[in-house]
């Protein structure tokens, strides 16, 4: 039994005039233990999808179970069994760290003694703040509360709605430390992300856009289907290098990648082409090399892909 | 009930936590009992009068000092033409100008009638009416004693007099204090009723709180009776320190029993509680809430019959005061307080605001919801 799984879910949001398909046909499945990631640009339907799958929302069509239990039938075993992470900081700004774990323990009937197991490498690191107010803490430490406090009554599937969005990047490696060793405690997480390159941390990687799954896949194999030459590309003129590269029939696709330009070819072994090709505009210090993609790029290709497709 | 608990104790924890709500509990309704009351007094004192005396004639001179020994106007100017008095009235310095003709005194001895002149500054309706009222009844007394200084007694009185002698029952000095301040308590109740319990709930779901309590176990009306307790408990607290500044203060003690007052009023807040939950289900930011709030208590406030008199509104707005709350609790308040009714006496109202508890809780108990 998969630990979650949704099947072509549907969510459309209607005001007065417009009607906007936020899910098109969701469907995937969790195994149980599994760090599942679901990485997309902002507005690709990623809060609505947790919404619907933590019983927050109804989706219109479709029908998605967690451990099992249907959201829509069973929603009160649901609301024992996840934990739920907003995107948003949602925790009481006037009760210290304490307080608010033990607010939340007391509510789903149980004590912070009684799983301090789960939370206790991560609490560590709060404890010297315990008598602090939520409010006054810094934003590491107010998502690594909030990740105690979903996590305080030992849930089954823990659902992470962007828990790095705005926090700086050494907390951010912090975190996917943290979610790696709750992963070998057996707890299922679904985890929401729109930076590309945390992809890579996930077991399995679902990318989404505009309320669709463009593919599922486990980071390597993604990185795997990627089959096309691709350059990392500087000169000291990257704008009208761009441009340069974007006019070149034999690229497919250029774009900012960091200190370099990458650079897809339509077809195989064009590196000299290539060369000659920037080597007639007035490129200086020209470097040019033949990289391995990262998954970040197979997103760009994959994203570029579907928008074509929607063209035609 | 551990659950319930604890969510009392939270909520008591957040309140307890916030001094600017705490002053705005505690605080701002004693200072604003202490000086509403003095404010809102219908009785007209310092009625700024302008005279023009033509006459000054020992009479004239008389029906003056009677005036402002009456202790309700200050002789504000005398001038010499009611044009002149005019500018005082235009410049607001006078709300009366009483003009005394040339030959008062003569005409009021030789044809035994005199006439006077009064214009009134009817800016202020309340002022116009009442200072209107005083000096008539003042020339009136003066036109007694006049009358009474030549009259040759004879055998019988040649007119029949009629007076009337009113005594006023439950409030005999006609103190107006003992009448508002029963009625202010209600609206401040009121206030910390609907008011501070719809803005902690919006408050929840301003800052998110809310989903992260809604993905969890908590059942409805535990989540919604931890809201509504500790604004129940606060309000009978609120009206306990009301009553005791009442007492102490204003020397107000209740005629009837105060466990007639606190049994309406606990159940009056369970309306009003509902009347706030209700606000919190249909809007998304305090700032709404608190705009719906105010509004709604405005016109309960004046569809109350704290200042005016219900009976004295036009029909329609008398069936629309039955749809207000505040009117019943402050009728109950001052039926008890100030006459001694007891529960038999207010059974009707007890049984309305009752159905209003009933029903706002209902509805907005149906209206809220843990998803969308």
């Amino acid at each position: 039994m998969p630990s979650v799984s949704a099947k072509n879910i549907v969510k459309f949001y209607e005001t007065k005039n417009d009607k906007i398909q936020a899910l098109c046909g969701i469907s995937f499945n969790v195994t149980k233990g599994e760090l599942f990631g679901i990485i997309g640009p902002d507005g690709a339907g990623k809060t609505s999808l947790f919404r619907i799958l933590t019983t927050l929302l109804l989706a219109d069509k479709g029908a998605a179970s967690v451990d099992g239990y249907d959201v829509v039938k069973d929603f009160k075993e649901i609301r024992k069994i996840v934990g739920y992470m907003p995107g948003r900081f949602s925790l009481y700004q006037d009760l210290t760290v304490e307080e608010n774990l033990e607010f939340f323990a007391t509510i789903f009937n149980t004590t912070i003694q009684q799983n301090y197991d789960v939370i206790k490498e991560i609490y560590i690191q709060l404890e010297p703040f315990k008598k602090r107010r939520a409010g006054k803490l810094s934003g590491g430490m107010k998502q690594k509360l909030a990740l105690c406090c979903a996590l305080i009554h030992k849930p089954s599937v823990l659902f992470l709605d962007e828990p790095t969005t705005g926090v700086d990047a050494v907390s951010r490696n912090e975190f996917w430390d943290m979610l790696k060793k709750l992963k070998q405690q057996g707890i299922t997480i679904l985890v929401s992300t729109p930076y590309m390159n945390e992809a890579a941390l996930c077991d399995r990687v679902a990318l989404m856009q505009l309320g669709k799954i463009l593919s599922i896949n486990s980071p390597a194999e993604i990185i795997n289907q990627f089959k096309k030459d691709l350059f990392a590309v500087r000169s000291s003129k990257m704008l009208s290098l761009l441009n340069d590269l974007k006019n070149f029939n034999e690229v497919e696709d250029a774009y900012f990648f960091g200190a370099y330009h990458h650079v897809v070819m339509k077809h195989k072994n064009e590196e000299q082409d290539l060369k000659n090709y920037l080597s007639k505009y007035s490129n200086d210090n020209l470097e040019i090399k033949n990289i391995q993609p990262d998954i970040e790029d197979c997103f760009i290709e994959l994203m570029k892909q579907s928008h074509e497709i929607e063209l035609h | 009930m551990r659950t319930l608990r604890f969510l009392l104790q939270k909520e008591f924890k957040q309140i307890f936590r916030d001094k600017a709500i705490l002053r705005i509990i505690f605080l701002v309704p004693i200072v604003q009992l202490l000086v509403l009351p003095w404010a809102a007094d219908y009785e007209m004192k310092n009625i700024n009068i302008t005279v023009i005396d033509h006459d000054h004639s020992p009479y004239s001179r008389q029906l003056i000092s009677k005036i402002t020994a009456s202790g309700y106007f200050i002789l504000q100017n005398y001038t010499a033409s009611y044009k002149e008095a005019l500018i005082d009235i235009e410049k607001d310095k006078a709300d009366i100008v009483l003009e005394i003709p040339a030959s008062f005194q003569k005409n009021l001895i030789t044809k035994n009638e005199a006439k006077l002149f009064i214009a009134v500054n009817a800016i202020n309706g309340v002022k116009a009416n009442l200072g209107g009222a005083y000096v008539s009844s003042i020339i009136q007394n003066f036109n007694q004693q006049v009358r009474m200084q030549w009259i040759q007694m004879p055998r019988f009185s040649p007119q029949l007099n009629i007076e009337v002698v009113p005594s006023n029952w439950y409030n005999p000095q006609m103190n107006y204090k003992y009448f508002m301040v029963p009625g202010i308590l209600v609206i401040l109740v009121t206030m910390i009723g609907s008011f501070l319990a719809s803005l902690n709930i919006v408050r929840e779901k301003e800052i998110g709180t809310v989903e992260q309590i809604n993905v969890t176990p908590i059942r409805k009306y535990q989540f919604i009776l931890g809201k509504l307790i500790p604004f129940w408990i606060l309000g009978l607290i609120v009206l306990a320190i009301g009553l005791g500044i009442s007492r102490f203060f204003y020397g107000i003690i209740s005629a009837g029993s105060l466990w007639v007052v606190f049994g309406f009023a606990a159940v009056y807040l369970l309306a009003v509680l509902g009347l706030g939950l209700l606000i919190s289900t249909y809007t998304v930011t305090q700032q709404q809430a608190m705009l719906i709030s105010f509004f709604l208590l405005m016109v309960f406030i004046l569809l109350g019959g704290l200042f005016t008199s219900i009976d004295s509104m036009p029909h329609w707005a008398q069936l629309v005061t039955r749809a207000d709350p505040v009117s019943y609790f402050i009728e109950v308040m001052r039926m008890v307080i100030l006459k001694g009714s007891g529960w038999a006496d207010i059974k009707n109202q007890l049984l309305i605001v009752l159905g209003f508890a009933i029903l706002l809780n209902g509805w907005a108990v149906v209206n809220y919801r843990k998803r969308y």
